[in-house]
């Protein structure tokens, strides 16, 4: 249908890439920046870039960030692959209503309400807020991401293949790891990649939940936006977007290497 | 496959049925470890965390730590529960009735998201359209251009349109070299600005449910309409945009109930001049400290999504079951 596809529809298209995108790249262009003006460019230099590496406290929450988002993730991942799990294989049991509406109305939550209700109950339970409570928040925040992501590829996985596993004698629990696990695998993935760069971006949660000593990266970068635009800013930013766009390169060529490796599994069984 | 499985199962009958009602066993536990333990999780950090807001909405500010009266504590058994009880009151809600400055800022709020959300549709729509007309080898590949900024943080996002749109800033620039204008339009810290900052933090939730739509459609029909003398826009109110109705709805409720209670966006954008809920709540909370006036603002704004919010989730369910 190569016709049907207009002058309109590629104009459209690339207005809206350029639209994604521009500001993106002046961000990005403007980290190597001679000039301490952000928007008036006074030669190229990556003297942002050292004196990044000399300011202690963004280096300090960047650690902080990375630790609860790798932590947050993997629990997040576990939680809401069980969560998948249980939205689309157990569609009768008691509570379950409130259950799909406890993992799709924190999708649409303002975070002003998930951070202050979350807040609230940790001071209810008397834990103090630092480190572990950002964490607890984060992993409430995205098992709920990593649910859905996951959950789309559990609806269009083969039943036949565990059945056939389950009618060769394997155990449900056996079946699980061995059949359902590797194939829903890409989806828990990039669930996973989902949580962790939610957790790094999160800004009023983390606001909300932390403490002192637990300064993310996201409230580190607002309190200096707050106090004016930098170069030194831009740089942080573009360090972060080079790492997560490195991230979704690497997962995507991965995802692709191992499509066309089944592919060709898939030949050699049909073959053999 | 493991073969191992394979000569268990084959072995002898009686060992096999021990296998089973073990394995139906196993099973069972296995299921309901499944269920109990996200929804014990979102349980206690979902649903109580609701109940304490609630509960907090109706005490009293007290300067103490924490920062409200009276604590929930249930050490004076039921009398002394009692006695809490009747400490609760309505004080705060009323408090946000007596200050115009709530109401306004809900209003508010609740118009600029659906202007923002409209915006939003009239930008995706095109955009979604294009890429399902697109040809099929290229669409994952704009389908990652579309998902790639919505990897990359929303808070840097908010933070570009800074340098763009401030007085001195690249737009203005390139706005009064070009001779289009002769004095620095003046965006940033307006609605303008908030408007533009939602429609594009928001757009990729907008442009992806819409193309999942616009993609499952069966374009014939758009050729038979036209074989039978429409005319295309015709064609496309009366066959394009109902069959992407689907799209259409869960776009713009992502859209629409998280913009209503923005914080980042009017607070780096909108300057001190505008006023949205979200960044009314954040103030309550950290400037003022006023914690229970902040649940009570936050009670107020769940109510006022919680019937958009159930929509979205029936759609959500209703999408699974046409996927199955």
């Amino acid at each position: 249908m190569n016709t049907t596809w207009s002058r309109f529809n590629i104009t459209s298209i690339v207005l809206g890439f350029a639209f994604l995108y521009l500001p993106i790249v002046l961000l990005i262009v403007f980290s190597f920046n001679e000039s301490k003006l952000v928007t008036v460019w006074g030669g190229f230099s990556t003297k942002w870039y050292v004196s990044l590496f000399h300011n202690q406290g963004l280096m300090d929450a960047t650690w902080v960030t990375a630790r609860v988002g790798l932590i947050s993730a993997t629990v997040a991942t576990v939680l809401g692959t069980l969560a998948a799990l249980t939205l689309t294989r157990y569609t009768r049991f008691k509570g379950r209503v409130l259950f799909s509406g406890m993992v799709f109305a924190p999708l649409v939550m303002p975070e002003v309400i998930t951070g202050l209700s979350l807040l609230l109950l940790f001071v209810a339970v008397g834990l103090d807020r630092g480190f572990l409570t950002v964490t607890l928040a984060h992993i409430t925040l995205t098992m709920c991401f990593v649910a859905v992501v996951v959950q789309s590829r559990l609806i269009t996985f083969d039943r036949s293949l565990e059945e056939a596993a389950m009618d060769l004698g394997a155990t449900p629990v056996k079946t699980f790891f061995q059949i359902t696990l590797p194939v829903i695998m890409p989806a828990i993935v990039s669930g996973w990649m989902l949580a962790f760069t939610l957790s790094l971006d999160d800004l009023v949660i983390a606001s909300f939940t932390s403490g002192p000593g637990a300064t993310t990266l996201p409230m580190k970068i607002y309190s200096q936006v707050r106090l004016g635009v930098t170069p030194e800013i831009n740089a942080a930013c573009t360090i972060l977007i080079a790492v997560v766009a490195i991230g979704v390169i690497i997962a995507s060529l991965a995802n692709k290497r191992r499509e066309v490796q089944r592919q060709l599994d898939e030949r050699a069984a049909q073959r053999g | 496959m493991s073969s191992a499985a394979v000569t268990t199962a084959s072995a002898s009958p009686a060992t096999n049925a021990g296998k089973s009602a073990l394995a139906r066993l196993g099973a069972a536990f296995f299921g309901r470890l499944v269920i109990i333990i996200p929804y014990v999780w979102l349980l206690f950090f979902f649903l109580i965390p609701f109940v304490i807001v609630f509960k907090i909405s109706l005490s009293q500010t007290a300067i103490a730590i924490p920062p409200y009266t009276p604590a929930l504590d249930f050490s004076g058994g039921i009398s002394g529960f009692l006695a809490q009880l009747k400490q609760l009151s309505l004080d705060n809600y009323t408090w946000l009735t007596q200050d115009a400055l709530y109401f306004n800022a809900y209003v508010t709020s609740v118009i600029i998201a659906a202007i923002s959300t409209v915006l939003t549709l009239l930008v995706g729509y095109p955009i979604a359209y294009g890429m399902a007309r697109a040809p099929a080898t290229i669409r994952p590949t704009l389908l990652m251009l579309v998902i790639l900024p919505f990897w990359t943080s929303f808070l840097i996002r908010v933070y570009a349109w800074i340098g763009i749109l401030k007085p001195e800033g690249l737009l203005n620039q390139l706005l009064l070299a070009t001779g289009v204008i002769h004095q620095p339009l003046i965006i940033l810290n307006t609605y303008t600005a908030i408007f533009i900052g939602i429609v594009y933090s928001y757009l990729p939730f907008m442009v992806l449910p819409l193309y999942s739509a616009l993609e499952k459609m069966d374009y014939s029909l758009i050729e038979a309409a036209k074989d039978l003398g429409c005319p295309p826009t015709s064609a496309f109110w009366k066959i394009t945009f109902p069959l992407s109705l689907p799209g259409v709805i869960a776009g713009c409720l992502l859209v629409f109930i998280p913009a209503v209670g923005e914080f980042v966006i009017p607070d780096l954008l909108g300057g001190s001049q505008t006023l949205m809920i979200g960044k009314t709540l954040w103030n309550e909370f950290f400037a003022n400290r006023d914690w229970p006036v902040s649940s009570a603002v936050a009670v107020i704004l769940l109510l006022l999504l919680i019937v958009p919010i159930m929509l979205f989730q029936r759609a959500q369910a209703r999408a699974q079951e046409m996927d199955r």
